[in-house]
């Protein structure tokens, strides 16, 4: 059981970087993106667990209780936030390619040539 | 890049990518056998040193606070891309539509229920409440700035939901949105710059930490958490607003 979180992680990973590399869609493209950063969360909050760790919230338990690292919880936290915006940015980057190549299909994109 | 292309890259990568993968995963430890050392310290030293009952906040908003800036950065320039990107098109098409004389057409949703109607006015306050709640209570419970943040912006979401994209624009105008997502930014590196003029070091906690468990304990945190809840929540609402808008402006040429 020991090794299940990464497993799923890798997986997670590797799927949706295949939907990247399959993508004839550049919305997919942006959602496999998402798929492959949330194999990350996985990964830091396994490597933060503690076999019998509580969550870190020394409110009702006394201190010396053993406590997940919150380090990583922290980083997870703060990402999901942030992958929620970039992703808005790159979903606004497509509406710009839609205007401007009249496709969101990967394989017509050219350079800009004004 | 064509997606044959595309195939031939991976094929070239995968392998690579396959072997680092799992040379890194077998260096792992095991799931639930932890290893880190700064964890430990962290937990041991942080009610002591900082007084926050939860060491979830009090990591990111003092003790790594200076990551959280880094991060609340990277919200702020992605969501100015977002505005960039997307305010031209919408003047644009907004100019060619008061060209032809269809400005002004009042924007109804036929989608919502009854059900939906009804509810959503007090689901909004429901969730401003439970935000703000979640906000000034990160130092104590679970929650923050980060978290609060995005339960705000679902207020005026839950009366655009119920079909009322006008009230939902009230509720949160253009300039307030705006105004949120930039004073809170602004606001976090003010409390940074507080910690350089009080206490010499930036973003280090200058105010008294008070007892733990009660409200106003942590120190800055609260404030700091504060300010990263007026940019979250100024930032989800910039961006819903400017891909409605995008969808809104899509639709009046549709002619539907």
């Amino acid at each position: 059981m020991g090794f299940l979180p990464y497993a799923i992680a890798a997986w997670l990973f590797v799927v949706g970087l295949w939907g990247i590399v399959v993508s004839r869609n550049l919305v997919r493209t942006v959602l496999c993106l998402t798929v492959v950063q949330s194999s990350t969360y996985l990964v830091l909050v396994g490597v933060g667990y503690r076999a019998g760790g509580k969550a870190p919230i020394v409110a009702d338990i006394p201190v010396v209780e053993r406590l997940v690292d919150p380090t990583v919880q922290v980083l997870v936290l703060t990402d999901i936030v942030i992958e929620a915006t970039v992703t808005a940015l790159l979903l606004a980057l497509v509406v710009q390619a839609h205007k401007r190549f009249g496709s969101i299909d990967p394989a017509d994109l050219r350079a800009i040539s004004d | 890049m064509t997606r044959r292309a595309r195939l031939m890259l991976f094929a070239f990568a995968g392998p690579g990518l396959a072997a680092v993968l799992v040379i890194g995963f077998a260096g792992l430890p095991s799931f639930g056998d932890y290893h880190g050392v700064y964890g430990h310290v962290v937990t041991g030293i942080e009610l002591a040193e900082r007084h926050a009952t939860d060491i979830v906040t009090a990591l990111n908003f003092d003790i790594r606070a200076f990551d959280t800036l880094g991060e609340e950065i990277i919200l702020f320039a992605s969501v100015t891309g977002v505005a960039l990107l997307l305010r031209p098109l919408r003047e644009e098409e907004e100019d060619e539509d008061s060209e032809d004389g269809g400005q002004e057409a009042p924007h109804v949703f036929g989608g919502a229920s009854d059900a939906l109607r009804t509810i959503s006015a007090p689901l909004a306050a429901f969730l401003v409440a439970l935000g703000a709640y979640v906000v000034v209570h990160g130092t104590i419970t679970p929650g923050g700035g980060f978290q609060g943040g995005v339960v705000l912006a679902a207020g005026p979401l839950a009366v655009f939901v119920g079909g009322r994209y006008l009230a939902s624009r009230r509720l949160a105008p253009d300039w307030a949105v705006e105004a949120m997502d930039a004073a809170g930014a602004a606001g976090y590196v003010l409390m940074g710059i507080g910690g350089l003029v009080f206490a010499s070091i930036f973003l280090k906690n200058f105010l008294p930490l008070g007892s733990p468990g009660h409200l106003l304990s942590g120190g800055f945190m609260p404030l700091n958490s504060i300010a990263v809840g007026l940019e979250v929540t100024g930032a989800f609402l910039l961006v819903w607003t400017e891909f409605l808008d995008q969808a809104l402006v899509m639709r009046e040429k549709g002619g539907s």
